[in-house]
């Protein structure tokens, strides 16, 4: 059982991130399974409770629980990779309180209110008559919470990796290594031979890190900013005046919008990804990481892939430019397929230069995400394409085959890779109770996350839409009773798992990660004669 | 001429095929990776291969489609492209305001569809009896909203909003919308819409 009282803060805080995040997720596949039985045409509810849902999903999957259990991590290995203190204690502990207090308003809106203009937000949607103003006003409320807890971590991470308390180092040469430029600079030495080869200063999942996250300010900053004028919108809607929506232009703010969402998906997620392949990857191995320049210096590209690629999601828009449609959705887009598929060789590379290995849970789960990734982003690279988008835009497709066997394969089991990693360097070698249980969550998890992936991009393309009810229509109800089994699985996945956690830490060890319980009577030690 | 449905045919294959490669891939090598063995010496070179396939592949996707679909060129060439039909519809407060009960093609003709949104962000999709999809745009509000299509077989479509619009959104549904009939047909129908009318 864990013994709270003997970890550290560090310990303690991404604990605390990790429970709430798997709390969160909970809630995102009972969401997810809802939405699926009502789509079999069980007609649970009416389409303004569903379209809530569908509102809040991705909000709680996305912030609640898969950047929660990410800062957790990243509060935890960013100073002990660097091997210095965290900036901040407290500001790492606002950021868990803010973004879960903000996804639970955002959720509320949902559930109270019935807010549904889903993720997407398409301008004017949001600030129309559609949804009461205590709707808006709460989720724009909810959201600049999230974003602003997005931002508190944002600035605490950069503040540990820039801080000078235990050592003076000039910032010119560190900001250099969290950008990945001593990669490209390495490389240039070696095809020129001039000069030597330095080590570079910064550990590579730092810099993953460090560049995954200019990308999550600069999200933080658009879907907060949105936020904003939501509220602004939402105040004088409470009060008797209905301002005009006219003064923003809809296509401009759908540019806007999908450049700041699109780094959350294309950006953010493929590079905090990379990044946690490579640090688990030698840590299982042992072995340096193949090919460290190139990666570091792949990620550096990466940077300018993830600011040009939201044109994909604007390939239907015929009001959009040819060239930016061409450039922006196609071209650079392609190139996700190339960073994405350098990290996955540089990862297996790494762990085969260290082979035979011992099958553990972390190199199952790193190796299943690996899996998902390698069929999630070639779906996208697909969609991504001017003729197929004519016939798989917005349809299930999209969702399914692309964006669920991401997050939920791919992002999903490079997360619990990460998880069953870090377990026992935060619980103070706390075993978990049943390998049994490990396993039944990875093989549920795996072939329920790829099965019901799969069948939604079969009715996607069989021509069902993503975010579309079909009440009375039995047209792909077939499809989606394979998609609620597999998604069955992976629900039973979630409880084998929390189980396993819960029974190995104990109820007491759960709660006192949060409050300090009053010490129980222990149980007398049987003396020896 | 290729349409959604023959594309979606050879896609359903090629998917499985590599899905089928990818996780078996992944079997493979997880197995192998437990077991002693030998590290191939030019890591490297392999390393560069697959690099020059991502690229090769990311691109030819594009080149192919361009090649093999014929709506790509449609599509960039819009604006130019000489029509033999041409359709309005507008679409204000989750209805498609269309200009007569059922857009009456003749087979083999090409034809543009501008939409107009008076409100919210809508989408524009033809869908076959069977709830397979033929095409879909975005119709934003303040934007230029048109399509060039050209028809090829007979059959009936519906009309869908493919855009969330807000809960009501499912509205935007009508079903035999566009008709695409031989040219007798055509005239046929159209007959039977005159003497309706006197």
């Amino acid at each position: 059982m864990l013994e709270v009282s003997n970890l550290s803060p560090l310990q303690r805080l991404a604990l605390r991130f990790a429970v709430i995040s798997l709390v969160f997720y909970g809630v995102t596949i009972l969401e997810g399974m809802m939405m699926r039985v009502h789509q079999i045409n069980f007609d649970l509810m009416d389409p303004d409770h569903y379209f809530a849902i569908m509102g809040a999903h991705p909000m709680v999957g996305i912030f609640g629980s898969s950047f929660m259990l990410a800062f957790g991590a990243f509060y935890f290995l960013v100073p002990t990779l660097l091997k210095k203190d965290i900036y901040s204690q407290r500001l790492a502990e606002l950021t868990w309180m803010l973004m879960a207090v903000g996804t639970g308003i955002v959720w509320l809106s949902g559930f109270l209110f019935r807010y549904a203009a889903l993720y997407t937000n398409y301008w004017p949607l949001p600030v129309s008559k559609e949804f009461s103003p205590y709707a808006l006003g709460s989720f724009a409320i909810g959201n600049i919470l999230i974003m602003a807890g997005v931002g508190v971590f944002c600035y605490n991470l950069f503040g540990t990796v820039f801080h000078q308390r235990d050592e003076k180092k000039p910032i010119g040469p560190l900001l250099m290594s969290a950008l990945g430029i001593d990669g490209f600079i390495n490389i240039y030495r070696r095809l020129t031979k001039k000069g030597i080869e330095k080590e570079p200063i910064m550990p590579l999942p730092v810099v993953a890190i460090f560049r995954g996250t200019i990308d999550t300010i600069l999200d933080a900053l658009v879907l907060g900013g949105i936020s904003v004028v939501f509220l602004y919108h939402a105040f004088y809607a409470f009060m008797g005046t209905d301002l005009s929506a006219n003064w923003f232009d809809a296509l401009i703010y759908k540019n806007i919008y999908w450049w700041g969402l699109d780094l959350i998906a294309d950006g953010l997620v493929l590079i905090y990804v990379a990044g946690t392949w490579y640090l688990l990857a030698t840590l299982i191995s042992g072995k340096p990481l193949f090919m460290q320049n190139i990666a570091r210096a792949a990620l550096l590209v990466e940077l300018v892939v993830s600011w040009n690629v939201w044109g994909h999601h604007l390939l239907s828009d015929q009001g959009q430019p040819n060239l930016m449609k061409i450039v922006s959705g196609e071209m650079v887009t392609a190139f996700e397929l190339v960073t994405m598929g350098i990290a996955v060789f540089i990862t297996l590379t790494t762990l085969w230069q260290a082979r035979p290995l011992k099958m553990t849970p972390p190199l199952m789960f790193l190796l299943a995400g690996i899996l998902g990734f390698s069929l999630g982003v070639p779906a996208g690279i697909i969609q991504a394409d001017l003729g197929m988008n004519r016939i798989l835009h917005n349809t299930q497709w999209v969702i399914g085959s692309h964006a669920h066997m991401q997050l939920l394969v791919g992002l999903g089991m490079t997360l619990y890779a990460a998880l069953y990693a870090l377990f026992p360097m935060l619980t103070n070698n706390t075993e978990l109770k049943s390998s049994f249980l490990t396993k039944f969550h990875f093989w549920a998890h795996l072939i329920g996350g790829i099965g019901m992936a799969m069948a939604m991009g079969f009715a996607g393309m069989d021509g069902m839409l993503r975010r579309a009810i079909y009440p009375g229509d039995a047209t792909f109800q077939s499809h989606m009773i394979v998609a609620a089994f597999f998604g069955s699985l992976m629900i039973l996945a979630y409880l084998a798992m929390m189980y396993n956690i819960i029974s190995s830490i104990g109820i007491r060890g759960l709660i006192e990660i949060f409050v300090k319980l009053p010490k129980g009577q222990k149980k007398a030690e049987p003396v020896e004669a | 001429m290729i349409e959604s449905a023959d594309v979606f045919s050879l896609m359903k294959v090629v998917y499985i095929i590599y899905v089928a490669i990818a996780v078996s891939f992944i079997g493979m090598y997880s197995f192998r990776l437990t077991r002693d063995g030998r590290i191939p010496a030019k890591m490297n070179g392999i390393f560069y291969a697959w690099v020059g396939v991502l690229i090769f592949t990311g691109v030819g996707i594009h080149i192919l489609t361009f090649n093999k679909i014929p709506w790509v060129k449609w599509d960039l060439s819009r604006s130019k492209m000489k029509v033999d039909k041409e359709f309005n519809v507008a679409i204000a407060n989750y209805q498609f305001q269309l200009p007569a009960k059922h857009l009456l093609i003749e087979e083999g003709q090409t034809v543009r569809f501008n939409l107009e949104s008076k409100d919210y962000t809508y989408g524009f999709g033809l869908f076959r009896e069977d709830g397979s999809m033929l095409f879909q745009m975005q119709v934003v509000p303040g934007s230029k909203n048109d399509i060039v299509w050209k028809f090829n077989k007979p059959s009936n479509y519906a009309i869908r909003s493919t855009e969330y619009s807000g809960p009501k959104g499912g509205n935007l549904f009508v079903k035999n919308a566009v008709i695409v009939a031989s040219g007798p047909a055509i005239a046929q129908l159209m007959l039977q819409k005159e003497v309706k009318q006197n």
